[in-house]
C-alpha cells in the first residue's frame, strides 16, 4: 500500500498547477461572464501534451495514467470549472471510446488529432427525451449500402460547436428479445446534414461549449462504426464509468479552490475585532471542507488506480463522482458564506464556483443515477 | 556543442517558510528549481537547438534534488548529474559549492556554462563567477540576450537598469537573468522522458575530493526572518507643513539625511 504520488506525477500536477495559475486563472471571471469557449488556452494544452495524457504515444498521446489525468483535470477545475468541464469531456468522452473501442484505423485517423490537441471530439449520448434513461435514445441508423444514414437529434453536447468529430448513439437494430440495440457512430462534423447550433444560456460552466445536434440524412461510412454494434450500449457505459472519474477530479478542484480562496479570506477578514478564522463557527465550516476534499481525493484516486491496474472500478468512480460532486457543491456553499456579502459577488470567484458545482451533479450521471448505480453493484 | 547548466534546489519563497532554532525548517517546506536557474535551463536548450550539442544539468545537493533535475529534463535537457553531498558534507558554502564544480569540470569540455543571476535563498550570486574563475574562463553576470557565432558570443547585460553589449569567447560561463528568456512548462511528453533520460549520481570521493578540501570558508551566525513590515505614515494638512514634517522625521527619526 502506498498513497504518494509518482515522480511523474507530482511532476505533472505541479506543471498544470502553475499553467492553471499563470494562465487560466486571469482569465477565469471574463471566461464566466462571456460565456466564451477559451480556444486559445485549449491551443496551448494541447500543445503541452494536457489533452493526451492517458493514450499511448503511438496515437499522439502522451502515454501517462489516469491518475495523471485526474490530477491534471482537478488543477484546472481549481482554476476555472468552464475550463475544467469542457478538458475533462475532451479527453473521457471525446477521445477515450475511439481509444478503447476503436479500430487501429479509427485511432490513427481519430484518436492521433485528438490526443495531440490539434482537434478536439464530442459525445453524443443525451437527447431531448434520453437523459438518465438513455436506453431512451430516438435517434436512428439505419444500413443504406456501404453507408449509415443518421437521424435524430442530440442536445447538451459537452465541446460539440468546436469538435471535429462527434461520436453518435444510434439505434441500429432490436435484439431477440425485441429491446433496440444502440451502437455508437464516429461522425466528423463536416458531414453534410449535420447541424450543430450552442443557444444554451446556463447557469454555470458557461465558457464551456454546450450544444444541440440535429443530424438529417447524414451519411456515413459503416466503417465509422465504433466497436461492435451489439455492444455499444455496454461501451458507452464504460465510457461514462471512465468519464466519472474526470468529472470526479473536477468537482475535487472546484472544492479545493472553494477552500484555498475560504481560508485565505478567513485569515485577512476582522470582524469584533478579531479574524474571523479564530471563530469556532468558521473553523467548523473550514474543517469540514478540509475533510471532505481529502476523502474526495482518496476516493478518486482509487478509482484511477483500480482502472489503471485493469480491475472494476464503476462502483469506486460511482462512488468518487457522487462523493466529489457534491462536495464541490456542499464546499462552494460555504465558501460564499464564510465570504458573506463579498461572496455573493463575482469578483470574489466563490458563487461562480457555486454555480460551476451545480452541473457536476447533473451531468455525465446525477447523483441519483450514481446512487442507483451503486445500488446495483450491492445487489439491489 | 558542450552545454551545462549549474542548476540549485531552493525553497519557494511564496510558501510561508518558519525558523527555528537559528534554521529555516525544511519539513513540509516547498523545494522548486531556483527560477534564475531556469531562464538557464530555457537558454541551455535554446542554444542547443540553434547549434547543437547536449545541455547537461549539474547540481549539488541531495536526493530530493532528483526533482528538481528531472523537470530539467522534462523542460528538454538532455543528462543530468547530481552531486549528493547528503553523507560527506555537514555545511557548504559558495566557496564549497564552487570547489565542488571545479573537480566536477576538470576533465569536461564545456564550451557554455550557465547558472542563475543568484538563488533566491542566499542570493550570494558568487558560485557562478567563482567557478569561472577557478576554470580561468571568461564570464558575464546578468545577462538578457545570448548570440553565439562559431567561437564568438555577444552578450547583452542587465547593469542596474541599463544594457550593455559584451563581445567575448568560447568557452564561457553566463549568469542569466530576467528577461533572458520565458521558461517553458515541461510539457507531458517531456515528463514521460524524462524518466528514461540518465541522470549520473556522484559523491565528493568519487571527484577526488575530501571533506576538508571544501570545507565552508564563512560561519553563519545566525537566521532570522525580516521583521514584519509596519503600516505607512500618512501626512496630513498643507503641503508645505507635510514637506517640514517629513523632512524633519526623515531626520531625527529615521536618521537618514
Amino acid at each position: 500500500m502506498n498513497f504518494e504520488l509518482s515522480k511523474e506525477q507530482q511532476m505533472i500536477k505541479k506543471m498544470v498547477k502553475e499553467f492553471a495559475d499563470e494562465v487560466i486563472q486571469p482569465r477565469a471571471i471574463e471566461i464566466d461572464t462571456e460565456a466564451k469557449f477559451p480556444v486559445d488556452i485549449f491551443k496551448q494544452m494541447g500543445e503541452l501534451g494536457l489533452l493526451g495524457i492517458p493514450f499511448p504515444e503511438e496515437y499522439g498521446g502522451s502515454g501517462g495514467d489516469t491518475i495523471s489525468y485526474a490530477l491534471a483535470v482537478e488543477e484546472i477545475g481549481r482554476v476555472c470549472g468552464s475550463t475544467g468541464l469542457s478538458y475533462a469531456a475532451a479527453v473521457s468522452l471525446g477521445a477515450s471510446p475511439i481509444y478503447y473501442f476503436g479500430t487501429e484505423e479509427q485511432k490513427q485517423k481519430y484518436l492521433t488529432p485528438l490526443a495531440e490537441g490539434k482537434a478536439l471530439g464530442s459525445f453524443g449520448l443525451t437527447e431531448p427525451n434520453a437523459g438518465s434513461d438513455a436506453g431512451g435514445t430516438k435517434t436512428t441508423a439505419v444500413i443504406d449500402g456501404d453507408d449509415y444514414v443518421i437521424n435524430g437529434e442530440k442536445c447538451f453536447i459537452t465541446n460539440a460547436s468546436f469538435a471535429k468529430t462527434v461520436i453518435v448513439t444510434a439505434v441500429t437494430g432490436k435484439n431477440d428479445k425485441g429491446k433496440n440495440i444502440i451502437s455508437a457512430i464516429i461522425v466528423p462534423t463536416d458531414t453534410e446534414g449535420v447541424k450543430i447550433t450552442s443557444n444554451y444560456d446556463k447557469m454555470g460552466v458557461r465558457g464551456s461549449d454546450t450544444a444541440e445536434i440535429f443530424l438529417e440524412n447524414v451519411r456515413v461510412p459503416r466503417e465509422n462504426l465504433l466497436g461492435s454494434e451489439e455492444k455499444g450500449f455496454k461501451q458507452f457505459l464504460y465510457t461514462l464509468d471512465g468519464g466519472r472519474i474526470s468529472i470526479a477530479a473536477l468537482g475535487l478542484g472546484i472544492a479545493q479552490g472553494s477552500l484555498n480562496k475560504a481560508l485565505s479570506y478567513a485569515k485577512e477578514r476582522t470582524q469584533f475585532g478579531k479574524l474571523i478564522s479564530s471563530f469556532q463557527a468558521i473553523q467548523f465550516k473550514l474543517a469540514d471542507m478540509s475533510m471532505e476534499i481529502e476523502l474526495a481525493r482518496n476516493i478518486i484516486h482509487k478509482a484511477a488506480w483500480l482502472k489503471d491496474n485493469e480491475k472494476p472500478f464503476s462502483k469506486e468512480a460511482a462512488y468518487a463522482k457522487l462523493y466529489a460532486t457534491e462536495t464541490a457543491f456542499r464546499a462552494a456553499n460555504q465558501a460564499i458564506q464564510i465570504h458573506g456579502g463579498y461572496g455573493y459577488m463575482r469578483e470574489y470567484e466563490v458563487e461562480r464556483y457555486l454555480r460551476d458545482a451545480k452541473l457536476l451533479e447533473i451531468g455525465e450521471g446525477t447523483s441519483e443515477i450514481q446512487r442507483l448505480v451503486i445500488a446495483r453493484q450491492l445487489g439491489c | 556543442m558542450n552545454i551545462y547548466v549549474l542548476l540549485k534546489k531552493t525553497f519557494d519563497t511564496e510558501e510561508k517558510i518558519a525558523v527555528s532554532g537559528g534554521k529555516i525548517e525544511d519539513d513540509g517546506a516547498e523545494f522548486i528549481i531556483n527560477p534564475y536557474d531556469e531562464y538557464a535551463v530555457e537558454e541551455a536548450i535554446n542554444q542547443r537547438d540553434a547549434h547543437g550539442g547536449e545541455v547537461t544539468v549539474v547540481t549539488i545537493g541531495d536526493e530530493d534534488s532528483e526533482k528538481q533535475l528531472r523537470t530539467a529534463l522534462a523542460m528538454g535537457a538532455d543528462k543530468a548529474v547530481l552531486i549528493n553531498t547528503e553523507d560527506d558534507l555537514e555545511d557548504g558554502d559558495q566557496f564549497t559549492t564552487a570547489k565542488i564544480l571545479e573537480a566536477y569540470f576538470e576533465d569536461k569540455e564545456a564550451d557554455l556554462i550557465l547558472a542563475g543571476n543568484v538563488a533566491i535563498d542566499e542570493a550570494s550570486g558568487q558560485v557562478g563567477p567563482r567557478l569561472a574563475e577557478y576554470l580561468g574562463i571568461p564570464y558575464v553576470t546578468t545577462i538578457t540576450d545570448l548570440k553565439i557565432d562559431g567561437e564568438n558570443a555577444t552578450i547583452e547585460k542587465d547593469v542596474e537598469g541599463d544594457v550593455e553589449i559584451i563581445e567575448t569567447s568560447l568557452p564561457l560561463l553566463v549568469t542569466c537573468q530576467q528577461g533572458l528568456n520565458e521558461p517553458r512548462y515541461p510539457s507531458l511528453p517531456g515528463i514521460m522522458k524524462a524518466k528514461k533520460k540518465p541522470l549520473e549520481e556522484l559523491e565528493i570521493d568519487d571527484l577526488d575530493l575530501e571533506e576538508e578540501d571544501v570545507e565552508p570558508k564563512t560561519k553563519t551566525i545566525e537566521i532570522f526572518l525580516p521583521p514584519e513590515k509596519e503600516a505607512g505614515k500618512v501626512l496630513e494638512g498643507e503641503v508645505s507643513d507635510q514637506v517640514k514634517e517629513l523632512v524633519s522625521l526623515l531626520k531625527n527619526e529615521k536618521k537618514v539625511l
